[in-house]
C-alpha cells in the first residue's frame, strides 16, 4: 500500500506542478525535503534515547511486571474463554503495559509473542479468532499515556505549553479504544448469529 | 498541572529504580543505545515520505485533496489542515510524522489545527502496519472484522481529537 502511495504522490506532484506552474517549488521540495527529514530525525533522536533509557530502568526495576499484574483484572473481561494462566494472556498483559509506557521497542516483540501463543492455544486455522481481533484493536488504538513525540515536536515549533494536549489525548485514546472494542464485539456477535456453529 | 506529569514520572522511575537496586546509569545508557538503532531504522522511510509529501504539497496536490474531503470534515468541525494527517495516519507512522511536521511549520502548535494535529499524533496508531505485522507471524489469512474495528477506533479518534480540543482548550 505504502508503495503505491509513495509512487503516486511523486508522479502526481510532477503532473500538478507542471499544470499549476508551481514547478519551481516542487523542485525546491525535491532538493530540500530530505534535508528536513534528517533535521527532524536529529531533533527526535535525543528524546527517543532519553525515553528509551528511562523506560529501560522502569523495565529492569519491575515496573512493567507490576503494572501488568494491575491490568490483568481489567483485561480478562476483554478476552473471553482464554486461559488466564496461559502464556498468551501473560504476553498480552506485558504488551499492553509496554504500549501504555510508550515502550515501542518492547511492545512489538511481546505483541508478536502474544499472537503466536494465541494461535497455539486457540487453533484458529486460517481465520482469525475473536481474541486475536480484540488484541489487534488494543494495539491499533494508541494507548500510550505520555505523548512524547507530539510534545517534542510542539516544543520544536515554539509551543507555549507542549503538554497541554494531555487531557485531550487521554480522553480521545480511551474513547477510540472503547469504540474499537465495542465494534469488534458487536461485529463478532453478528457474524456468529449468521453462521451458527 | 500538566507540567508536573513528566518531571514527576521521571523522578518516580528513578526512586523505584534505586529501591530495586537497578544499575540506573548503565541501564539508561543501554536503553538509549537501543533507541538509536530504532531511530535509524525509520530514517530511510522518513526521508522518502518527507520528500514525497514535500513535493506533493508544493505542487498544490495536498490542498486539492483536502478541498475534496473538506465538505465532510467541515460538517464535523475537523480542521482542513489536519485532513492529510488523518489520511496517512493509519497507513504509515513515518508518513504521519512527516505530515505533522509540515502542519506545524504552517500553523502554530498552539492554534486550533496545531492542537488537533498533536492530539491525533498522540492518540492514534499505524493501523495497517500493525495488522500486517501481527497477523503476518500467524497462519491467519482471513482477518474478518479486524480492519473494520481498528478503523472505527481511528475514526472515533479523529473526530474526538477535534471535539476535545474545542471543549478542553478553546
Amino acid at each position: 500500500m505504502i508503495n503505491r502511495i509513495f509512487a503516486i504522490m511523486l508522479v502526481l506532484s510532477v503532473i500538478f506542478g507542471a499544470a499549476s506552474g508551481n514547478m519551481g517549488q516542487v523542485c525546491d521540495a525535491a532538493l530540500n525535503s530530505c534535508v528536513e527529514a534528517v533535521d527532524l530525525f536529529l531533533y527526535l533522536l535525543g528524546g527517543m534515547c532519553m525515553w528509551g533509557g528511562l523506560m529501560r530502568i522502569a523495565e529492569k526495576a519491575g515496573i512493567t511486571d507490576m503494572l501488568s499484574e494491575l491490568f490483568k483484572p481489567l483485561l480478562k473481561h476483554i478476552f473471553k474463554e482464554l486461559d488466564l494462566n496461559g502464556m498468551a494472556f501473560r504476553a498480552i498483559c506485558m504488551n499492553i503495559t509496554a504500549n501504555l509506557l510508550g515502550l515501542g521497542n518492547a511492545a512489538t516483540p511481546l505483541g508478536l509473542e502474544a499472537m503466536r501463543r494465541l494461535e497455539q492455544e486457540e487453533h484458529p486455522g486460517g481465520t482469525t479468532s475473536r481474541n486475536m481481533i480484540m488484541f489487534i484493536v488494543l494495539n491499533t488504538a494508541s494507548i500510550t499515556l505520555i505523548p512524547t513525540t507530539a510534545a517534542s515536536l510542539r516544543i520544536r515549533h515554539g509551543s507555549a505549553a507542549p503538554m497541554e494536549i494531555l487531557p485531550c489525548v487521554l480522553f480521545t485514546s480511551a474513547c477510540a479504544l472503547a469504540a474499537g472494542l465495542i465494534s469488534a464485539a458487536a461485529l463478532d456477535n453478528i457474524s456468529k448469529r449468521r453462521k451458527p456453529k | 498541572m500538566s507540567t508536573y506529569v513528566i518531571p514527576v514520572f521521571i523522578g518516580l522511575i528513578m526512586v523505584i529504580g534505586l529501591i530495586k537496586k537497578v544499575d540506573v546509569f548503565g541501564e539508561f545508557a543501554d536503553g538509549a543505545k537501543d533507541s538509536i538503532g530504532a531511530a535509524f531504522e525509520i530514517l530511510p522511510a522518513l526521508i522518502a515520505l518527507m520528500t514525497a509529501i514535500g513535493m506533493f504539497k508544493a505542487s498544490g496536490g495536498l490542498d486539492m485533496l483536502s478541498t475534496l474531503v473538506s465538505p465532510l470534515t467541515d460538517m464535523l468541525g475537523f480542521p482542513r489542515e489536519c485532513i492529510p494527517l488523518a489520511l496517512i495516519r493509519p497507513i504509515s507512522g513515518s508518513g504521519a510524522l512527516a505530515v505533522f511536521e509540515t502542519i506545524l511549520t504552517e500553523v502554530s502548535p498552539d492554534s486550533y489545527a496545531g492542537r488537533v494535529a498533536s492530539v491525533i499524533i498522540g492518540s492514534t496508531e499505524t493501523t495497517f502496519y500493525t495488522i500486517a505485522v501481527y497477523y503476518g507471524i500467524t497462519k491467519v489469512r482471513n482477518t474478518r472484522h479486524a480492519i473494520a474495528s481498528s478503523l472505527t477506533a481511528d475514526f472515533t479518534g479523529f473526530i474526538l481529537s477535534a471535539l476535545t480540543v474545542r471543549l478542553f482548550l478553546h
